[in-house]
């Protein structure tokens, strides 16, 4: 191993990290690591791991403390300066709840389930860049908290985050994507979160809520965003690393690997709807569409990576096709339902206005005008008659994703999809193939799932009408939900806003 | 004289997030350490119990046997978030840099005596081990544990175990000038030498245990409270010549031990003070760590102090009193 040579860098992190580990004899290697085996991936060499990065934990300590001391210096001044008041719009603070509700509690996850695999491994220079990831990710989660703090004093719909993460009803679309991920074994953890996640979506998912914020004025978020990215970058090569560590270690651990990556893709672009909303609905200053982002950083980006990836045998993820064909839709048919369920679910929804309208028509020529423009036309001519339509039933759940049954029929947008399986003598719902072909993967997983609308029927969530469920969910009517206009949150931007205009004439 | 330059004064709607104006019972001004810490962790409504332990969820009371109504009771007296963590070790490393270019500079480890520089390879060289152990542990503990009050420091605590192996490593870079070649003999001697067989024993007992309070305990009162406290408070004199400067870079793992053990020592005193039953448990859990932690000791402070193993003694005997002070009956 060593001589009298004077060792490389290489080596030298070698020495500071895996070479720190031993062959336990006094207690057996099988029971100090009892996770790594049961998943049948097979690892002839531990030692062939390579170090994605090369961080002593000296370098970690001072680069984070670096950043963190600027990060702290901008939001003090952010919110001594009062910035809240100079974002694009009052509106774009419904995209910080939905950050703070849903995303950051994931970041959590992440910390907890990085702490496992750190600990969990065989390979230890594979553990130590898992726990730096979960240190990075606790940072994640609290200076979100921190950055968003601010906000949380002016604006509602944010206090209540993590009561409201464990509770309402489209957040268990998150929270179950992250719990089926950390319920899973170590190495499919790192397929689902370190791969799929960090690598292939992180830039459909950090990046747009972080350009949203740089074009809406919001300086605190957005100086978050940089702060966090050479973290994300170093998240990137953990899990470029991991495939290829699992792809070349073994041929029989290729379709395992390529199981995961089918279902953790499909399970990530149900999860992105979301952000596909935010994106064309939410954002008043808009950064680009979700057909483009999807087009850029999925159809080119992924392309590139899985054809890199094609040597090892491995395959674009089953259902990509239909996933960027989806992509002319989702946004619409995912803001379409939370319009008409505006008084379930702790933010603010509102109608497109007409020169919104016009730029989704421009962004989703093959799409918008013909499916979305004349519903919400339709809406928008029912609310002027007094008649804004709100949907009072309780909607079916996807088993799997646990998204409203909303979507429709790859190639026909006038028909909902429905998929059902059998198992155990019950009957399963799903919103499309991808979801069904993961339930019947696994289905005694996801027979367990806390599905929020059967578990309102089985009076489980504070009682059965819906005012009961809202009390249940700490959400306020009136201030957390329904539409934006007419809002405190309105009635305050507009406070700070006559203020600004009085002092300026 | 004071200069006060005048701000727009916007009445805030809230001050906190509603999780936290309940636990104070009123709405108040929270600070960054509680905003980032209190129930940050998900408590309820999961979805699928874990493939390798259906017997719990991922996060779940029972993985520990003692019970707390509030595991957000015992917090972190140093308050650290993220943020404050890494700044404090930040700065504590400045001297470290600092210490070891004093040290590298008037070459005070390679022109030690031939018995010093032995005495460092066998006997100080093989503990960055057992902080990658303590590291194991404390990841362990992070994953296993419950509420983040309890689990962020847990992380902390891991990193700072790696931090230190790594500051300990380097002292062997300095002696073998940079070839490595001491820390491979350094394990060799972890693994053989008689001397570090019961301290190696006894930390491979802990990666099996499974109840996440007992391993914490174990790690705590034991291996950092007898272990760790002898070795950065009384070996000095067994790096003879070379005793100056490894206290010198040990500066690190001193302040680490105080700041480790004031936030230990409080999370152990408020989860025994919450029953009967905690305090029996955790009383049992300290003893046996504590008497093993002393038996794995003895062999190094004999070989290393030739004291016949009174510097273990007496770091058992200094544990003991504070686990008394603590709370505990032992």
């Amino acid at each position: 191993m060593s001589g009298t040579k004077k060792l490389g860098l290489r080596q030298r992190y070698e020495h500071m990290t895996r070479g720190l580990d031993w062959e336990t004899t006094y207690q057996p290697m099988d029971k100090v690591f009892p996770y790594d085996q049961f998943e049948g991936i097979k690892i002839k060499d531990w030692s062939a791991w390579e170090d994605p990065f090369r961080l002593t934990m000296d370098a970690y300590w001072k680069f984070q403390a670096e950043k963190e001391r600027k990060l702290y210096a901008v939001l003090d001044s952010f919110a001594q300066n009062n910035g809240q008041t100079g974002i694009s719009d009052a509106r774009y603070a419904n995209v910080l709840k939905l950050f703070l509700t849903g995303v950051s509690p994931l970041e959590y996850a992440a910390h907890r389930g990085f702490a496992f695999t750190g600990r969990h491994l065989r390979g230890s220079g594979t553990r130590v860049a898992c726990q730096m990831q979960s240190i990075d990710e606790l940072r994640h989660v609290q200076t979100q908290i921190h950055t968003i703090s601010h906000f949380n004093k002016y604006f509602d719909g944010l206090s209540e985050f993590p009561h409201m993460h464990d509770r309402v009803w489209y957040l268990s679309v998150p929270k179950s994507f992250f719990d089926d991920a950390r319920t899973a074994g170590p190495f499919e953890f790192m397929i689902a979160v370190g791969f799929s996640f960090e690598y292939v979506l992180t830039n459909l998912l950090f990046v747009p809520f972080m350009s949203g914020a740089a074009y809406n004025g919001d300086m605190s978020t957005v100086t978050f965003g940089f702060s966090a990215q050479s973290d994300e970058s170093r998240h990137m090569t953990l899990g470029i690393e991991v495939i290829k560590f699992l792809l070349e270690q073994h041929p029989d651990n290729l379709p395992i690997v390529q199981k995961w990556v089918d279902k953790w893709f499909w399970r990530g672009h149900r999860l992105l709807g979301i952000v596909a909303m935010m994106m064309d609905y939410m954002l008043p200053k808009k950064v680009m569409s979700w057909k483009e982002a999807w087009d850029i950083y999925f159809t080119e980006a992924g392309g590139a990576l899985f054809q890199d990836l094609a040597r090892y045998g491995l395959k674009m993820p089953k259902g990509a096709e239909i996933a960027t064909a989806e992509a002319e839709h989702i946004s619409h048919q995912n803001w379409c339902t939370f319009y008409q369920y505006t008084h379930a679910a702790p933010f603010h929804t509102w109608m497109p206005d007409n020169e919104h309208l016009d730029w989704l028509s421009e962004k989703y020529p093959n799409t918008f005008d013909k499916y979305y423009r004349p519903r919400w036309e339709q809406w928008a001519k029912m609310d002027k008659e007094g008649k804004r339509f709100y949907n009072g039933a309780l909607v079916q759940l996807c088993q799997t994703c646990q998204i409203p049954m909303v979507y429709t029929e790859p190639g026909d947008p006038n028909t909902i999809c429905f998929r059902e399986t059998q198992h155990g003598g019950q009957r399963y719902h799903f919103c499309s193939d991808g979801c069904k072909d993961i339930f019947d993967n696994e289905p005694e997983k996801y027979i367990q799932a806390w599905m929020p609308v059967q578990q309102i029927f089985q009076g489980n969530c504070g009682g059965p009408t819906v005012p009961d469920v809202l009390n249940w969910y700490n959400l306020k009517f009136g201030v957390d939900n329904m539409d934006y206009a007419g809002s405190p949150d309105e009635a305050l931007w507009n406070e700070w806003h006559a203020d600004k205009v009085k002092a300026a004439s | 004289m004071s200069v006060q330059i005048k701000t727009i004064n916007l009445e805030p709607k809230r001050h906190t997030f509603a999780h936290i104006a309940r636990r104070f019972g009123e709405d108040k001004p929270a600070s960054r350490y509680q905003e980032a810490t209190y129930d940050v962790q998900a408590t309820e409504n999961f979805h699928y119990k874990p493939l390798w332990e259906p017997e719990f969820w991922q996060y779940d009371l029972g993985k520990t046997a003692v019970k707390m109504a509030d595991w957000y009771k015992p917090m972190d007296p140093r308050q650290y978030y993220y943020a404050t963590y890494n700044i404090a070790r930040a700065n504590m490393n400045q001297a470290v840099e600092r210490n070891f270019t004093f040290v590298d500079d008037r070459g005070l480890l390679t022109k030690a005596s031939g018995e010093a520089q032995a005495a460092i390879k066998h006997g100080l060289l093989p503990l960055r081990h057992l902080h990658w152990g303590s590291n194991m542990n404390m990841s362990e503990a992070c994953h296993r544990g419950y509420g983040t009050a309890v689990t962020a420091p847990f992380m902390f605590s891991a990193m700072d175990h790696l931090g230190i192996a790594q500051i300990i490593s380097r002292i062997g870079l300095v002696l073998d000038g940079q070839t490595g070649a001491s820390l491979d003999e350094a394990k060799q001697s972890w693994l053989f030498d008689p001397m570090w067989q019961e301290t190696r024993k006894l930390i491979e007992d802990t990666f099996v245990e499974r109840d996440w309070f007992a391993l914490f305990t174990a790690q705590a009162l034991g291996v950092n409270g007898v272990l760790f406290a002898m070795y950065y408070k009384a070996m000095e004199p067994a790096w003879k010549d070379a005793g100056m400067p490894v206290s010198l870079i040990s500066e690190f793992m001193t302040d680490w031990l105080t700041d480790e053990s004031r936030w230990s020592d409080a999370v152990i005193k408020t989860v025994a003070a919450e029953s009967e039953d905690n305090k029996a448990l955790i009383s049992g859990w300290a003893k046996n760590g504590i008497v093993r932690a002393v038996a794995a000791a003895k062999p190094l402070s004999a070989a290393l102090l030739g004291d016949n193993g009174a510097a273990a003694e007496a770091a058992g005997a200094a544990a003991l009193k504070k686990a008394a002070g603590l709370g505990l009956v032992i």
